[in-house]
């Protein structure tokens, strides 16, 4: 974009704009390092809702009823949805799906490490829509404000569809603690695999997260990681009680103090073995998105040769 | 746009009437080889819980946009016609119905 403004007085608006809390759209000037943030950011996050298809579409097949199948059906389906609306508000930064996609294959953009944890049983659907889809909850509901119109946007869409995924976990749960014994163990089993992971899903402690304090600086987040993490504890403390489950951590407690429950440390080693790739699942669910990948290239190669003829037909 | 490296379908703009009496609003963007594909793209995308009786796309690149970002002078026209709006003029407070 040609321009006689000066940088420093474009900067000066950037500026004036995100101090506001107004928002910036695709064809505003930003910073060069405020566009990259976003595209790293956005770009990460739309790749965790298609990887995220994954571990739940494992269990489309085996859903035990042709209700729970018609649930987790649209319930992928929405993942895939919310994919698009986000590498849709990506591409307004100038980059394109392609580009991104390649990346990803590429390992050079990450995924939210949850997803290279294994589905081991269908309990784990129900465990992944509450405290998966709860904890995303979590993360996106502020990030429906964020500075970047686009951005926003795709995230009020979203959140308006995450209840339902949220729900339809609990509510999957539920059915299950009402069943037999086996069936209480299976969920307790299930949820003590999920807890430590779902917590790791708001990021590092927020003295190891150095993108933090820019990142809010430009309001693309508005809380910390670590608030976030306390946040989502404190809702899901009842949520378990409710469902008649617990959480494997003995420094759980409430403190009347602070207000909040105490809790104990995720495992950050864990967490950074799986975000450099050393997951249960890392290989397995990269290696799936290129099969796909290039397994479609003949389908959307074929697609643009009959657009390209129709096109040259109606214009003989 | 950077990524062209190998051949993409083309983007298309959405938008969509949510019901009778609104105007189709932009919703978001869609990929498609042409114009048919993108409006079912569109729907499986944007309307899977009845947001829209309509769809429109359109390809990006036919979009004709002003210049938010560079001060643009196009909107300076409108800036100082207060007298435009019904506030300018002052009414007193018993004259009924205005």
């Amino acid at each position: 974009m040609s321009s006689a403004v000066a940088e420093p007085q474009l900067e000066a608006e950037f500026e004036a704009i995100v101090g506001h809390k107004d928002r910036i759209e695709p064809r505003d000037w930003m910073p060069e390092a405020y566009r990259k943030t976003l595209i790293r950011q956005v770009a990460q996050h739309a790749h965790s809702e298609i990887i995220g298809m994954q571990p739940e579409g494992n269990w489309i097949g085996r859903a035990p009823s042709l209700r729970r199948k018609a649930i987790l059906l649209a319930k992928v389906q929405d993942e895939a949805g919310h994919g698009l609306y986000l590498y849709s508000a990506a591409e307004t930064l100038g980059t394109s799906r392609n580009e991104l996609t390649e990346l990803l294959i590429a390992g050079k953009q990450k995924y939210s490490s949850i997803f290279n944890y294994p589905t081991l049983s269908y309990t784990d659907v129900g465990t992944i829509g509450w405290l998966v889809d709860g904890a995303a909850i979590c993360n996106q509901v502020p990030l429906c404000r964020t500075s970047f119109g686009p951005y926003g946007r795709a995230m009020i869409r979203i959140c308006k569809e995450e209840s339902f995924h949220q729900r339809q976990g609990f509510e999957l749960l539920m059915t299950m603690m009402r069943g037999t014994q086996e069936q209480r163990d299976m969920v307790q089993e299930s949820v003590n695999r999920f807890w430590w992971p779902a917590l790791m899903m708001f990021g590092p402690p927020d003295d190891a997260s150095p993108n933090t304090e820019q990142s809010m600086a430009w309001g693309i987040k508005t809380h910390t990681n670590d608030e976030l993490r306390q946040k989502f504890v404190d809702m899901s403390v009842p949520q378990a009680e409710a469902l008649g489950v617990t959480f494997p951590d003995p420094e759980l407690k409430w403190n009347a103090e602070r207000g909040h429950y105490d809790f104990g440390t995720p495992d950050w080693d864990e967490f950074w073995d799986v975000v450099k790739g050393n997951g249960p699942c890392n290989a397995q669910r990269l290696a799936h998105r290129k099969r796909a990948w290039d397994e479609g290239a003949w389908v959307r190669e074929a697609a643009l040769a009959f657009a390209a003829k129709e096109s040259k037909e109606n214009h003989a | 746009m950077s990524g062209q490296i190998r051949s993409e379908w083309p983007l298309y703009e959405v938008f969509i009437r949510g019901k009778r009496g609104l105007n189709h609003v932009h919703v978001g963007s869609v990929h498609a080889a042409d114009g048919q594909m993108a409006l079912r793209h569109a729907r499986d995308v944007y309307t899977r819980r009845n947001e829209g009786v309509s769809i429109w796309v359109v390809p990006s690149t036919e979009i004709i946009a002003s210049s938010p970002g560079e001060k643009d002078p196009l909107f300076a026209p409108s800036g100082d016609k207060a007298y435009r709006h019904p506030t300018f003029y002052e009414i007193p407070d018993n004259v009924p119905h205005m």
